[in-house]
């Protein structure tokens, strides 16, 4: 019952990780980061359509002023989707597939510092989201994704347990996820691979490693009191227990908002990879680029109480935190001017990566001028709690992360599969997702000025013609979620066989490691004589003036 | 009416100022976006690729770039911080004096309004144009947020401390009020209006129909709760009369002195052993944390402050007097 096999000897291939070894146990038993990273690749799509279906009968109810579905359904929806979105797909998203995939080769490495702990990450991540889709399927969750208390300790009848266990768990699938990425990034880099030598991909992800183990052992920390609350009746969040509803904001906060720079971080860290290798430049700035992704995950860590601002927190630290959120925003600024300089006298191909990165630098601009919006402390009391921070999250979480992640997923479709993925509906399916998302979100901002509240399963008949042109927007990104599914895996089967380095990138996991790469990634050792991005291949450093 | 705006209708007086920072805020995100997208489109146009063996020059970067797009957005940041937060400041301290105070209770899935001459309504608020008023919020379970969109203004709702708002209407009509914090089944529904009415109109709705002042409720639930016999006619000195008490300082037996404010009679009630006035002891108050209802609580305060009401005026009057001898 061997199930392994030689490389064929019918399609001559030669041998790579992906026909090393065959049979279930290969791949549920691996310690290669690559098919580790191809688990996390198949688990988070599915999640990604389960949170997707959510979201679209959301956007189905919001057709119509008094709803379609049960309050308390809509409610469940828009908990559900929220939960698996943000804790089993964005979270994990690039880190753990892209990052998981690409990190070793990037440095030169043969596979993570941890093997067994990067497939043990993945096991915990199914374990949560097991957790996650059996309170989905045994009734669903009706709390919101963020838990607030005393509702989620006390007043909802719902499977709130069963679905902060599956957050909980999953948060250590995190961790393990980072800690891995530190140590690899200290310690296994290949001779001449400096810290300034990095690619940017590398920088983003270290950043968000960081992230990853400090800020959320806060969030386990927050669900275990949430836990003792709603069975033991402890008395932390609950005020007639002598609890205090708004420590449970502060504390959830406290990870949360660094959680959504460890969903957007790697996000950038693609664009650098992708801008450099489609403008064939240097990305413009690099140690800028590079220290930029240091200070967003050091200043993430002081801005959650921008989330309370109208929670009844001290003035003066609404002042504080808002002075906070707008010095956030400078690096995440120099990052966008940066990649845009990139640019200048380039030579800017217009190829299916480079227009998501084209899209994920216009919507992430927009995302991030909106967050402006909401660290101005008037503004914020107008429009948070409104459909304007549900635009301004999509812009930042959508736009640009699933933007970038789609760009990543082409631009590393050869690495990872061997094959090439036709160009032109990979064009036509970017355009449908920028025209789409854009429709779908756009209004959005209009309504939260207007005054629509979030999460709400009825509205006002002024609200209507908004929601009518959001929820068309929405049908059209759905389609254009589903069409790269298709032609992802049509070409993964019969797609044309892909060169080593199909696009001339520079970086060592396409100038140094076959494609696909073999099990330790490299032939032979790599060493690194030259800077990243080294496009125009000249030895003298020139700056502009 | 009828036609689109991106702008809700403005009835308060802080609204206009919202606003104006709002445009502020949207010349400079336009304006950063069109510079945006006006460069990478250039960029990717002017230098598109022109073969396969385009091979660009070097180009590092420039440090008075970064340091460009790193200061001007930080300056233009600042301008939006100081501006914001001004308003924040301004929109969130109520007047000291001469607010037209209303007690709001926010339950799932309703508002409570109470007035203090006694009125009581349900997801109805009625208010004058022209005067400022002062909300203090309450909630009986989860937590909520008080939301009026024509004012511009909303405030959280938290079970366990009362929240104040305050907005001094401009236009008379009626706007919206959402609960704008998540708050279960019916969250949708907890919605209301208020109406915003000129002071002839608002003194004629005033003087319909009555169940007795918020305050002479409180009185009835004061004698029903026994607080009467040590707050008011106590011989034995176990507890401080309450009589000119609220609004006043008070000082503790740790030697700190806090303001008699709702907040402070509130947790006086639920919590007596929080805070102990100078002289008095502990544990002899019984604690009501859960025995009365918010609204009753909200009740007790009115009749509290109706307590000290006069006195203040009749400080005034003596130190006038005073002045004039």
């Amino acid at each position: 019952m061997s199930t392994t096999l030689q490389p064929s000897p019918l399609t001559g291939e030669r041998p790579n990780y992906l026909n090393a070894d065959y049979g279930w146990k290969s791949w549920l038993f691996t310690t290669d980061h690559k098919r580790i990273a191809l688990l996390y690749l198949f688990s988070i799509t599915a999640f990604f359509f389960v949170g997707g279906a959510f979201a679209v009968a959301m956007r189905v109810n919001l057709l119509f002023p008094d709803g379609l579905f049960e309050h308390d359904t809509y409610n469940k929806l828009f908990t559900m989707h929220g939960i698996i979105m943000v804790f089993f797909f964005l979270v994990p998203s690039i880190p753990a597939t892209l990052g998981n995939f690409l990190i070793p080769p990037m440095i030169g490495a043969r596979d993570l510092a941890f093997p067994r702990i990067n497939l043990l990450s993945w096991y915990i991540y199914i374990a949560g989201g097991a957790f996650a889709l059996t309170a989905v399927v045994r009734g669903g969750v009706d709390t919101g994704w963020t838990f607030y208390a005393p509702f989620s300790t006390t007043y909802s009848n719902t499977h709130v347990l069963l679905a902060a266990t599956g957050v909980f768990i999953s948060g250590f699938s995190s961790i393990l996820t980072g800690l891995n990425f530190i140590v690899t990034i200290h310690k296994m880099r290949a001779p001449g691979m400096t810290w300034m030598r990095l690619p940017l991909f590398v920088w983003g992800h270290y950043a968000t490693s960081i992230i990853q183990v400090l800020g959320t052992p806060v969030i386990a920390i927050t669900l275990v009191l949430l836990g003792l609350e709603r069975i033991m009746h402890a008395g932390i969040f609950d005020p007639t227990l002598g609890g205090d509803p708004v420590l449970f904001q502060h504390l959830f906060w406290f990870y949360s908002h660094p959680a959504v720079y460890i969903m957007i971080l790697p996000g950038m860290a693609v664009i650098s990879e992708i801008v450099a290798c489609y403008s064939r430049k240097r990305v413009f700035g690099y140690g800028f680029v590079a220290f930029s992704s240091v200070a967003i995950a050091v200043l993430s860590f002081v801005v959650w109480g921008h989330h309370l601002f109208v929670s009844g927190m001290s003035m003066y630290a609404s002042m504080v935190f808002s002075f906070m959120s707008f010095l956030v925003a400078v690096p995440s600024a120099i990052k966008v001017f940066n990649w845009t300089a990139t640019m200048y006298r380039g030579s800017v191909s217009w190829d299916t990566p480079m227009l998501y990165a084209f899209g994920f630098i216009g919507l992430f601009t927009i995302g991030g001028l909106t967050g402006l919006f909401l660290a101005t402390l008037a503004i914020d009391v107008h429009v948070t709690d409104t459909y304007f921070v549900i635009a301004h999250f999509h812009y930042v979480m959508v736009g640009g992360m699933v933007m970038a992640y789609m760009g990543g997923l082409h631009f590393w479709f050869p690495k990872i599969t061997g094959r090439l993925y036709p160009e032109g509906w990979a064009k036509f399916a970017a355009l449908v997702i920028f025209v789409g998302f854009n429709l779908t979100f756009f209004p959005q901002f209009i309504l939260g000025y207007l005054g629509m509240p979030r999460r709400y399963a009825t509205y006002p008949q002024e609200f209507h013609t908004l929601n009518v042109m959001s929820t068309a927007g929405a049908s059209i990104l759905g389609v254009g979620y589903l069409i790269p599914m298709i032609y992802l895996a049509w070409a993964w089967m019969k797609g044309p066989r892909s060169p080593q380095n199909p696009w001339e990138a520079k970086g060592l996991e396409w100038e140094q490691s076959p494609t696909p790469p073999p099990t330790f990634n490299f032939d032979k050792p790599p060493i690194v004589r030259e800077e990243a991005y080294n496009y125009s291949g000249e030895e003298k450093e020139v700056w502009l003036d | 009416m009828g036609e689109f705006s991106i702008f809700p209708a403005r009835a308060s007086t802080v609204a206009g100022e919202i606003d104006a920072l709002y445009g502020f805020l949207l010349i400079v995100g336009i304006g950063m976006t069109i510079v945006i997208f006006f460069f990478v489109f250039f960029f990717a146009i002017k230098y598109r690729r022109r073969g396969p063996n385009d091979r660009p020059g070097l180009i590092h970067g420039s440090l008075p770039l970064e340091i460009t797009w790193t200061v001007l957005p930080f300056l233009i940041m600042m301008v939006m911080f100081a501006w914001g937060t001004k308003l924040y400041f301004q929109n969130y301290t109520p007047p000291r004096q001469d607010t037209l105070d209303i007690y709001i209770t926010g339950k799932q899935w309703m508002w409570k309004v109470q007035y203090p001459d006694g009125q009581r309504e349900i997801n109805e608020l009625h208010v004058p144009v022209g005067r400022p008023v002062k909300l203090t919020l309450a909630s009986e379970d989860v937590v909520h947020s008080f939301f009026i969109p024509a004012f511009r203004l909303k405030h959280d709702v938290v079970p366990g401390s009362y929240e104040t708002f305050w907005f001094e209407p401009t236009t008379p009509g009626r706007y919206h009020i959402f609960c704008a914090e998540y708050c279960g089944t019916n969250h949708s529904r907890m919605t209301g209006w208020v109406t915003v009415m000129e002071p002839a109109e608002y003194a004629a709705w005033l003087a319909g129909g009555t169940g007795g002042s918020m305050a002479s409720q409180g009185e009835k639930l004061f004698q029903q709760y026994g607080c009467v016999s040590c707050h008011l006619s106590d011989t034995q000195g176990r507890c401080p009369s309450l009589r000119n008490v609220f609004g006043n300082p008070v000082v503790l037996d740790d030697g700190r002195t806090v303001l008699a404010d709702e907040a402070y009679v509130r947790e006086s009630i639920v919590n007596p052993n929080a805070k102990i006035v100078k002289g008095y002891h502990r544990d002899i108050m019984p604690v009501f944390q859960g025995q009365i209802s918010e609204e009753g609580l909200l009740q007790l305060i009115a009749y509290v402050k109706s307590l000290s009401r006069p006195i203040p005026a009749a400080a005034k009057n003596a130190s006038t007097t005073k002045a004039k001898q």
